[in-house]
């Protein structure tokens, strides 16, 4: 016999996964969103006890005190080695970085290209907002061309400050790297997207495969200069075109997880 | 059709409206008359005719989770996941 009387019962709530902390960033910025999976994937995996996050610099520098986990915090552009360090000592630990790119593809482009030319079995979480947030809106490699920062007031001009770069492209060409995929936030329908395929990696680390990435195109509604609702229509309109999303390295050694 | 109702915990909520142009009913409004801890106006469910049926998609988008979410189901299958 089933049961078809109805019952009120709780859909959604904020994962234990995150602290009771209110965030200081700003209304509507996907670095919440991004936040928020993290902490959904990691409770539902069960590994919050065993995971350890690294925070990076730039506007998710707080972001220890926003998990309810162990974190650590790295300099500048770091995390990655220090990801390698925790995860060498402690091979059994979940060990994550969460990385701007500003963080991830400036200052710290040596340790992201070596942590994943080594294939250090870590995860990668790659906010790719296309600018500096937390100093002020200035110009990151990410930054599109033609785009308008703080630094480049009259657009960015690849004459005169080069290209973006790609870093799923770049990184999925390293014969370390098993699991390198761009994922959006700009939607519902992506950020479920997004979080299947922070599972994945994770799943990937699990099971002993090597380095792992999700890039995650992300808004910054503040140094965008725009509301948040437009900053994610921005996002669509112009990181799609010029950050495909996709999967761009995804080893054969994979098996798919079951379920989520 | 199912029935639901969400919850706005006013302590996270910043106002952003991204709800609110996301809820397929168009339940969701931000309360001009009132203002959260923080200085927001926060997001409300105005719903006098029970049309919410809880799917959920206010929650995926809000990012500061402040939204709770339920819904009426039948007994034997409340293990809901989004
Ligand atoms: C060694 C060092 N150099 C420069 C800075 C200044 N700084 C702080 S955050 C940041 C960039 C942040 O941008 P991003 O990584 O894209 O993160 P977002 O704030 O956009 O999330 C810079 C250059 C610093 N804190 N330390
Ligand atoms: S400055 Fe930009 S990236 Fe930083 S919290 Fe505000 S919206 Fe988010
Ligand atoms: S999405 Fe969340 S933070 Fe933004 S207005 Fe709605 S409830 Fe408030």
């Amino acid at each position: 016999m089933t049961n078809k009387e109805l019952v009120e019962s709780l859909i959604y709530t904020k994962p234990e996964g995150l602290t009771s902390a209110v965030t200081h960033y700003c209304p509507g910025c996907t670095h919440g969103i991004a936040h928020r999976l993290l902490a959904e994937v990691i409770d539902e995996m069960g590994v919050r006890e065993e995971t350890i996050g690294i925070a990076p610099v730039g506007c998710a520098v707080f972001a220890y005190d926003y998990f309810n986990m162990d974190f650590a915090e790295a300099a500048h552009g770091r995390a990655p080695a220090m990801a390698t360090g925790l995860k060498r000592v402690s091979p059994d630990k979940v060990v994550f970085t969460y990385q701007g790119d500003g963080d991830l593809a400036s200052i710290g482009a040596g340790e992201i290209l070596h942590a994943a030319g080594r294939g250090e079995n870590i995860t990668v979480i790659f906010i790719n907002n296309a600018i500096y947030g937390m100093t002020g809106g200035q110009m990151a490699p990410t930054t599109l061309p033609g785009q308008r920062t703080t630094s480049t007031p009259l657009g960015r001009d690849v004459e005169m400050h080069g290209f973006p770069l790609r870093m799923c492209e770049i990184l999925s060409q390293l014969d370390g790297a098993v699991y390198v995929v761009r994922r959006s936030l700009h939607n519902v329908a992506n950020i479920r997207k997004a979080k299947k395929a922070i599972r994945q990696a994770f799943e990937v680390q699990r099971q002993g495969l090597g380095f792992s990435m999700v890039e995650l195109l992300s808004s910054c509604p503040t140094n965008w200069g725009m509301s948040a609702a437009e900053a994610l229509n921005w996002i669509e309109e112009h990181m799609l075109p010029a950050y495909p999303l996709g999967d761009y390295k995804v080893s054969p050694a994979i098996s798919k997880h079951g379920g989520n | 059709m199912a029935k639901g109702r969400i919850v706005v915990n006013e302590l996270y909520c910043k106002g952003c409206e991204l709800c609110t142009s996301v809820c397929p009913k168009d339940l969701i409004q931000i309360a001009v008359d009132r203002f959260t801890p923080k200085g927001y106006h926060p997001a409300e469910l105005v719903d006098p005719e029970g049309a919410c049926t809880g799917c959920a998609i206010c929650s995926i988008i809000c990012p500061d989770a402040a939204i709770t979410v339920y819904r009426w189901v039948p007994a034997d299958k409340v293990k809901i996941k989004v």
